[in-house]
């Protein structure tokens, strides 16, 4: 199409329309609308009902995988945890970065996490513990800060050469060796967290009223608990599940345009990929993009063309042109 | 701060009302922008005859029908749905509509893509509707995020590693339920409605694209008065000159 022409289709395009017309009632149509979709929404809604499985808790962890709960405790106190390596907003650390450019750092630490104060030690002392919890409590508190390390490190070491080949722990088996109160800390709280006692001082954190989660979810993401969960109900980003919904009911569909990324091996984790350390930086990246591209696609040349291109539009208007006539080279 | 002035009587035309406030000066560029008749017509051009014109509409209900259930449900608290039978079937309705919603928005989309209704110094129309969907999008996201079941703490959790890592989460925390509960319920909802809002109201004023390869009516009769088919005889996609076939008149008032 030459300039011309496309400027004077332009012209006609933008002005008032001029041929004919057919009734239209706006508020009847709205009204119409407005009840097939209440219909719809109630009886999906009846048929189907909406997801809501329960929330997970320290105490069913502490349950259902106790070498865990205790191998991430111990894990907390020695530093080598997700939580405890993050970087910012919780600690200091380089987190993700981007070539040279460490993202992950410009907005500075505004969540400080201590994992080793507020996951361990802060609600350990918040109660009363038995005599061995109470003495080991005193002496982690008595030690220096080289100390308290070196007896972490080399109990999370200890722990961690227990693992067999699939990655289980086997308690029973750690090495002997001088580990000061940490195993006695983290017998502590995992005692703590079977009760249900672990959860309430989580909740709380010693305040009256507590809207920010971000302590037990960080705890909570520790461990292998709640991602084994998610593996299972198929909730991984390497299997969709952005988009995923746990159970059978339709998940965040819309964010496939998000979600495929996460599916090429580059990205991925299981197909050995380059880039999964600063996966979620790229994709970002890339989706901001995107999106800017979509938002202007009616001034950016060929993509705005695609309609005329790929002409589906004439299934649309197939009657108009049926009756009015159109042009045809 | 106030003068005595005359009674106001209205003028003939918008055209001839000369405002002396600022409350005036709006009333006339709304008038003129927006007149009734454009606001709420009786009439639609000939050519808005098809299934995906109600896709608009239809997303516009769902809309309402997920604020109507999302202030029951804020009523009733973010852990009402837990505990009662009668909080569960309202969540029940706000998590479908949310989902006819989003079926509703991106049927409109692919549809008004391949129509390219960008056309016709219309793309602001179509920005206004991008941005809608990525404002919906987030709404969406916060409100899984305040569900307080198992979904919440999943998506928060994996959440919390894309906002950190572009450094949002410094101010954007998703593993914050106040500040969640915050934003889906008042900031992003207000951010969605004034851009539905806006884009609307632009609609209105524009009205809906012509077909990709329409006959200019108005041409047309011109063509018809002149037998030399001076005006508008070029294919709408080449340019070349071009020939009309099985045209009926196009031009004229309301078909019935």
């Amino acid at each position: 199409m030459t300039s011309a022409v496309r400027k004077e289709r332009n012209a006609f395009y933008a002005r008032t329309w001029g041929g004919k017309n057919r009734h239209y009632d706006i508020f009847k149509e709205g009204a119409i609308a407005l009840s097939i979709t209440a219909i719809l929404v109630v009886a999906l809604s009846a048929l189907f009902s909406s997801p809501d499985d329960p929330s997970l808790t320290f105490k069913g962890w502490a349950q259902s995988a106790p070498d865990n709960f205790y191998a991430t405790t111990v894990q907390q106190l020695a530093g080598t945890s997700g939580t405890a390596t993050y970087g910012p907003p919780y600690n200091e650390g380089d987190g993700i970065s981007v070539g040279p450019l460490t993202l992950q750092k410009w907005g500075g630490v505004t969540h400080p996490v201590d994992s080793v104060n507020d996951l361990v030690i802060t609600p350990l002392s918040s109660q009363v513990e038995p005599s061995n919890v109470t003495d080991a409590l005193k002496a982690w508190n008595a030690a220096t800060s080289d100390q308290q390390t070196a007896w972490a490190t080399a109990y999370d070491d200890a722990v961690q050469a227990t693992a067999d080949d699939n990655g289980d722990l086997h308690l029973d088996a750690v090495a002997k060796g001088d580990y000061g109160p940490v195993p006695d800390l983290a017998t502590g709280l995992l005692a703590m967290a079977n009760s249900g006692a672990y959860d309430n001082a989580m909740t709380g954190q010693g305040q009256f009223f507590q809207t920010d989660q971000t302590k037990q979810l960080l705890m909570m993401g520790d461990g292998s608990y709640m991602d084994d969960i998610a593996t299972e109900k198929n909730l991984q980003g390497n299997t969709w599940g952005m988009m995923n919904e746990a159970g059978s009911w339709p998940g965040q569909i819309w964010l496939a345009f998000w979600s495929v990324w996460y599916q090429l091996p580059m990205f991925n984790n299981a197909d050995g990929g380059t880039l999964t350390d600063n996966a979620d930086a790229i994709i970002f990246f890339i989706l901001m993009a995107l999106i800017l591209l979509f938002i202007l696609v009616p001034w950016i040349p060929g993509v705005r063309d695609l309609p005329r291109w790929i002409p589906l539009h004439r299934l649309v208007w197939k009657d108009y042109y049926k009756k009015y006539g159109r042009f045809t080279s | 701060m106030s003068t005595d002035t005359a009674a106001e009587s209205a003028p003939a035309a918008i055209e001839d009302f000369q405002p002396t406030t600022w409350t005036g000066s709006i009333r006339k560029k709304w008038l003129t922008t927006l007149p009734p008749e454009k606001m709420l017509p009786e009439n639609q051009p000939a050519y808005v005859s098809s299934w995906i014109y109600v896709f608009g509409m239809l997303t516009i209900t769902a809309l309402i029908v997920v604020i109507a259930s999302g202030c029951i449900l804020t009523i009733g608290g973010v852990q009402w749905f837990h505990e009662s039978s009668t909080g569960h079937f309202v969540n029940s309705l706000h998590f479908w509509s949310v989902q006819l919603f989003f079926l509703f928005m991106i049927v409109h989309l692919w549809g008004k893509f391949w129509m390219a209704a960008w056309r016709g110094k219309r793309g602001l129309t179509w920005a206004t509707g991008a941005i809608c969907f990525m404002a919906a999008l987030a709404t969406a996201f916060t409100g899984y995020t305040i569900t307080t079941n198992f979904n919440a703490q999943w998506i928060a959790f994996e959440a919390k590693d894309v906002m950190n890592s572009v450094a949002l989460g410094s101010w954007i925390n998703v593993t914050n339920l106040g500040q969640m509960v915050g934003m889906h319920v008042v900031l992003l909802p207000l951010a969605v409605v004034a851009v539905v809002a806006m884009h609307v109201l632009l609609v209105r004023k524009h009205g809906v694209v012509p077909p990709i390869d329409a006959l200019d009516p108005e041409a047309a009769v011109s063509a018809s008065a002149a037998p030399s088919h001076s005006a508008d005889t070029r294919s709408a996609d080449t340019g070349e000159a071009a020939t009309v076939s099985g045209a009926a008149d196009a031009t004229g008032e309301v078909s019935s």
